[in-house]
């Protein structure tokens, strides 16, 4: 049904009715027929794109579903997610990837978008057939080993090759698997030297990430880098982007705000690759966003089933949730944030860096992908009503600015007056 | 304090009372009929989820004189490893009716994870490289037996830091009870952020063993673990005992009264010579025998008192 959407601050700026037509675009007049919808006071973003979900269909469906996942991405006000590869079995094949797209679309509630795993099986070792898994009808073009770093050189500096044929990138998982191991699992500093857990620390993601942008630019491809972390990492994407270097970086929604210092209870809500880091990289990573320095936020949203968080810390599974607090976590973290540069990270940039045309933007003549957001509101989350079948959820509790009302997915309603339909 | 997980739960009083306590039980040891009735009907269960001797059967013996009903359970190998979550493992033997839980395990933080899941009393026999506090306990018991009092005493404690939980509760309870604490190991197995932690803490830091043995009123030798050097630790034994070993030539920069101790097992010949070990100073069996009462203690205070 054709929409006219009216008196929404369009990006946080001038107030503009926004026209969707019958196939669920963008048009530059009034449809007949459509349907009013009042948005006074609400805040207009193109849907948001996230870069780095974990829906954990194939092989963990008591943790997450493509269906569960983009219900959740829905609530968070996302109209895209790319899909990690670390499923079990591994999207490393076109078949798998085709999967993945499928079920995505026949959930219907966000375009899901799987990622190619960069090597088979995840193991570092042999190229996956990347070219297969980007002519196929998913169309992968983001390539990843996320959860592992792809650490040999020469597999990096191959697959960066590689993936110019087709448009793709790689996203790398920065984390040098000799100076932080499987067990490192808490910022490397005197909070891990007092707890007497596993450090991992800044300089493991330093130096990947660094060493990555001098094979882009040997290699003279394009590099993005996962979740970062660091000071010291946006110390070198700064360079790197002064040199020319196509590098793109993207950063978590709580490496924005939490600190190494919340692992001191030992709580597993709290565990996550990369670790949670001093208040100082906290500083750097939002003055690397608001500057540009880092393109993108990406979630990371890593459901987990509850019995593989209640072990002891160091055995328990890392990762939390995050699409559906994604958005006010970015907006509690940068209040002074334009919502014209909100819209930049959370859905320009990412769709852009993930080659998704039809993402992005408010232009007519794009797919209805949109979402209002009431700008005012403050929630205090509560874990229990996630629409995620997982409950890591480091929120919990805590008290969020701004709460997503509508989400339009095509110029169709996904999440209306803040509920699933 | 309901718990004992971290020496940071007691306070120098309340240590020194155990103290009090354990001096009571010491002398129980040395009775013909070594049983007192304070548990009687009470269960505790040993819950080891790594190996251990001494720990395991020091608990045991203390549970059993104290007439507490005293099982052990042998949980080698993570949960995580057989498809249990850890809270299921507890949740599973605390529904049999525990009154204490005495629990080791090879991660940090276990025991005060564990401590938020059940309704026992737990007692941390080790958690990872986090702490071990009744070996602390012990350990500063033994030494203030030995030098009257730990205030303004300096004791130097030296070798793998890093992995150790025993140095974690030492340094806290030490200084607690008044002593200056140097801590001694080379840089790659000294703690990350021990430089700020030490200033807070007021603790001192030094790559130099024989620059701090003089000066010391005792000493804490920390086993080695040989795995270590496949880490990059250090190069090899032979090296590490050369830098940081209670050599027999260094035994004679040690002040003659100055005790020894050691936690155990020792590597003899690593970080500890034998003649370092055997020495008229040294406190290594007294340790065993003072742990003992300390954990009759310890029992004591957080089971025994449960009621009134």
């Amino acid at each position: 049904m054709a929409l006219i959407i009216t008196g929404a601050s369009v990006l946080g700026e001038k107030t503009q009715d926004l026209y969707v037509d019958d196939a669920g675009r963008f048009v530059a007049e009034a449809p007949t027929g459509a349907e009013t919808v009042d948005a006074s006071g609400l805040v207009a973003l193109p849907g948001l794109v996230d870069l780095h979900t974990h829906l954990r269909e194939p092989g963990r469906e008591d943790a997450e579903t493509i269906l569960t996942g983009s219900r959740a991405a829905a609530m968070g006000g996302f109209t895209a997610v790319l899909a990690m590869a670390n499923t079990s079995p591994v999207t490393d094949t076109a078949e798998a990837a085709l999967r993945v797209f499928d079920l995505g679309r026949e959930a219907g509630l966000v375009d899901v978008q799987p990622v190619g795993a960069v090597t088979k099986g995840l193991a570092g070792e042999e190229l996956a057939e990347l070219g297969l898994m980007a002519r196929s009808r998913a169309r992968v073009r983001v390539f990843s080993d996320d959860g592992k770093c792809v650490h040999d050189a020469r597999v990096m500096r191959r697959a960066l090759e590689y993936v110019k044929a087709f448009g793709g990138v790689v996203s790398q998982h920065a984390q040098d698997p000799t100076l932080a191991g499987p067990a490192a699992c808490c910022h490397e500093g005197e909070i891990s030297g007092r707890l007497g857990l596993p450090g991992w620390p800044g300089i493991a993601e330093e130096v990947i990430v660094a060493r990555d942008v001098m094979l882009a630019r040997h290699t003279g491809s394009r590099v993005h880098v996962a979740h970062v972390s660091t000071a010291g990492s946006v110390e070198v994407l700064r360079w790197a982007k002064a040199q020319g270097i196509d590098v793109t970086a993207e950063v978590t929604p709580h490496h924005l705000i939490l600190t190494t210092d919340l692992l001191e209870g030992y709580d597993p809500t709290y565990k996550v690759n990369p670790p949670l880091r001093p208040a100082e990289d906290v500083e750097a990573l939002r003055v690397a966003l608001a500057d540009g320095t880092i393109d993108a936020v990406a979630t990371d949203h890593a459901p987990h089933a509850r019995h593989d968080k209640e072990h002891a810390f160091v055995d328990a599974a890392f990762g939390m949730l995050g699409l559906e607090t994604a958005l006010a976590v970015v907006r509690t973290a940068l209040p002074d944030l334009a919502w014209a540069d909100v819209a930049r990270v959370m859905s320009t940039n990412p769709a852009r860096i993930a080659g998704l045309s039809d993402h992005g933007s408010l232009d007519v003549g794009t797919p209805a992908h949109l979402v209002l957001v009431d700008p005012a509101a403050s929630v205090v989350v509560d874990r229990a009503d996630s629409v995620s079948l997982s409950r890591n959820n480091p929120w919990h509790g805590r008290s969020l600015t701004s709460r997503v009302v509508h989400t339009v997915y095509g110029g169709r309603f996904t999440v209306r007056d803040g509920l699933l339909p | 304090m309901k718990h004992l997980l971290s020496i940071n739960d007691v306070s120098p009083a309340q240590i020194q009372e155990i103290f009090e306590t354990a001096a009571d039980m010491h002398d129980v040891q040395k009775r013909e009929v070594k049983k007192l009735p304070a548990l009687r009907g009470r269960t505790v269960i040993n819950m080891f989820f790594e190996d251990s001797t001494r720990t395991r059967s020091s608990f045991e013996i203390a549970g059993k004189w104290l007439s507490a009903d005293v099982i052990n359970i042998s949980a080698k190998g993570s949960s995580a490893s057989k498809g249990e979550s850890l809270r299921d493992t507890v949740l599973t033997v605390c529904a049999m009716g525990v009154d204490g839980l005495v629990i080791r395990h090879p991660a940090s933080g276990a025991a005060q994870q564990v401590s938020e899941w059940v309704d026992a009393v737990v007692i941390n026999a080790g958690d990872g490289m986090h702490e071990h506090p009744t070996q602390a306990l012990l350990d500063a018991y033994t030494l203030q037996r030995r030098l009257g009092t730990l205030e303004g005493k300096h004791v130097a404690i030296i070798g793998d830091l890093t992995h150790s939980r025993v140095f974690r509760s030492n340094v806290l309870c030490l200084t607690k009870l008044g002593a200056h604490v140097t801590v001694v190991a080379p840089p790659t197995l000294m703690p990350s952020g021990i430089g700020p932690w030490s200033k807070e803490a007021g603790f001192a830091t030094s790559y130099d063993i024989d620059d701090v043995l003089p000066d010391a009123d005792a000493v804490m030798m920390l086993r080695v673990q040989k795995e270590r050097m496949s880490g990059g630790y250090f190069p090899s034994a032979r090296e590490y005992t050369v830098g940081y070993g209670l050599t027999r030539d260094r035994l004679r920069l040690l002040k003659p009264d100055a005790p020894i101790c050691h936690p155990g097992p020792m590597n003899r010949g690593l970080e500890i010579a034998a003649d370092a070990a055997d020495a008229a100073q040294s406190a290594v069996l007294e340790q065993v025998s003072s742990g003992l009462a300390v954990r009759m203690a310890v029992l004591y205070h957080l089971l025994a008192g449960e009621e009134s």
